[in-house]
């Protein structure tokens, strides 16, 4: 009985610990100070969704926690590990558990559907054998709707389908961690809610905790768990959709109305 | 504005030589990436191969050709094949090469890790647990090392070929007595020079193509402006480095 209760309090701190945990993180380009002091928890299984203007620095912050950039100072824990510390194959180890969906999809041109899919499979994951890729590609397609396109090159498609590509490509490793750059941008308020759905979707069928950018409110009203204004560099709210439309923050105001 | 120029060019030279460190530094490490490689050296070696023999035969045959008037006046028609050896073999070949290569390789290496750059595809490559820098310059690199002599070599082959049907246009000059001619008029110390230096002038189209590529940003009209860099600041380094080479083998007497 006391087993079994020890045994639901780990779970549920498990479940509580943060996955992500950037503390007074400061990044500046020349005179630009981008990040002043942010900080931020990833919850394990949230999504929470980066709010803030054009150029505020959102995906900066989201290429800092992947490693494509450096901060200028401040800590990035990812599953424990402080990311600007990481030597490459560490970098490599903890990327396996993170996925990245890019603002401009950034499927390879030069390679069909499948070697798109296959790319990142083959790196992080080297002795799987041929079927198992196959079995892979085939079910990472399935899940966002597009098995047929297996043989076609990127432009050959269309925007949405593209960003479908790009999510299959990023799920395929079965992230714990899934970072979407705008994630909305660019698509017709139609596709855009599909591609919004299918995210919410394979969060659920998958577990993951997710970090959106975007300034799409009607995908961040559906996806978000809570919201992490990013105002003048910094973290200048946090709080779930409600508590931050209620709000009487002019600055906050003006992303709700 | 002047300072600026001169700060702007100090700055890339020094980011150029960086880079080419960094090649070496990255291209003796594992993990290899062979399979890039080989398709690299099937684009570059093999797609270039029509253009370069073309060129190169054109070269070989209206040289020949031009030379031949100022020779008969001296009576010294004879002399046709050992004098278009020397320039076809010495100068002609491993230059048209590199600046053909130049053209079409450098410029289709700019423009695709420029594009690549901008549409964050670079940055993708990198998430996915790939360094960039082996899989796109590096394989890129050693491709256009490798190539590129071979290429010329072929070339010199070729423009010989097209010397030896430019002789015989308005003279007559048997297929044996010419590639004996030319044989007897080539030494090591003409074909060796002239081999090495088409390695340094691939090294030189793979590394200004890559740098440029991978350094370009502000969207399209960036990944034009890396394409047509890589084209004329390699084409010069390339004549550039033939000046010296020249001069190098002068000072060891090899000519």
């Amino acid at each position: 009985m006391i087993e079994a209760m020890e045994q639901k309090i780990a779970h549920v701190v498990q479940e509580s610990l943060p996955v992500i945990q950037i503390r007074h993180l400061y990044k500046s380009f020349g005179a630009n100070q981008v990040l002043k002091n942010f900080s931020l928890d990833l919850i394990k299984g949230e999504t929470m969704v980066v709010l803030g203007k054009s150029g505020s620095g959102k995906s900066v912050l989201i290429k800092c926690i992947i490693g494509l950039l450096k901060p200028d100072s401040g800590t990035i824990s990812v599953f424990g590990k402080n990311i600007p510390d990481l030597d490459h194959d560490e970098l490599d180890r903890v990327r396996a558990k993170v996925g990245f969906l890019f603002q401009s999809n950034a499927l390879y041109d030069s390679m069909t559907v499948r070697e798109n899919l296959e790319f990142p499979l083959r790196r992080h994951w080297i002795d799987l054998s041929k079927d198992e890729v196959f079995s892979l590609v085939s079910e990472a397609l399935t899940n966002v709707g597009l098995a047929d396109t297996l043989d076609m090159m990127p432009a050959e498609l269309s925007g949405g389908m593209r960003k479908r590509i790009a999510l299959a490509r990023t799920l395929i490793l079965k992230p714990e961690i899934i970072l979407y750059d705008e994630p909305t941008t660019g698509l017709d308020p139609i596709t855009g809610q599909e591609i919004s759905s299918l995210m919410m979707e394979l969060q659920k069928k998958y577990h993951t905790s997710s970090i959106i950018i975007s300034h799409d409110m009607k995908c961040v009203k559906m996806v978000a768990n809570r919201i992490a204004m990013l105002i003048d560099g910094t973290r200048y709210a946090c709080d779930t959709y409600k508590a931050l439309e209620a709000s009487d923050d002019d600055r906050i105001k003006q992303f709700f109305k | 504005m002047k300072t600026n120029y001169l700060k702007d060019f100090l700055n890339d030279t020094g980011e150029v030589a960086r880079f080419s460190v960094r090649f070496f530094k990255e291209a003796f490490k594992p993990r290899f990436e062979t399979t890039e490689f080989l398709k690299q050296c099937f684009f570059i070696g093999y797609k270039s191969l029509p253009l370069v023999t073309t060129t190169a035969f054109i070269m070989g045959l209206v040289i020949t050709m031009q030379s031949r008037p100022t020779l008969v006046e001296f009576g010294a028609e004879a002399w046709l094949p050992q004098m278009i050896s020397l320039s076809l073999v010495r100068e002609i070949a491993p230059v048209i090469t590199a600046l053909i290569c130049a053209g079409k390789i450098g410029s289709g290496i700019g423009a695709e890790l420029g594009s690549m750059k901008v549409t964050e595809q670079i940055d993708a490559m990198e998430v996915s647990g790939t360094n960039p820098f082996k899989f796109l310059v590096v394989t890129r690199i050693l491709a256009t090392t490798l190539l590129v002599p071979i290429l010329a070599i072929i070339a010199g082959a070729v423009s010989l070929y097209g010397g030896y049907l430019g002789a015989n246009i308005h003279g007559v000059v048997s297929w044996d007595l010419f590639w004996n001619q030319i044989f007897e008029s080539l030494y090591y110390g003409d074909v060796v020079p002239s081999i090495i230096k088409t390695f340094f002038f691939g090294f030189t189209i793979g590394a200004i193509g890559c740098y440029m590529g991978f350094s370009s940003n502000k969207g399209t009209e960036g990944v034009g402006r890396s394409a047509n860099s890589a084209v004329v600041i390699s084409s010069l380094i390339v004549f550039i480095m033939d000046l010296i080479a020249v001069q190098i083998a002068d000072v060891l007497k090899l000519t």
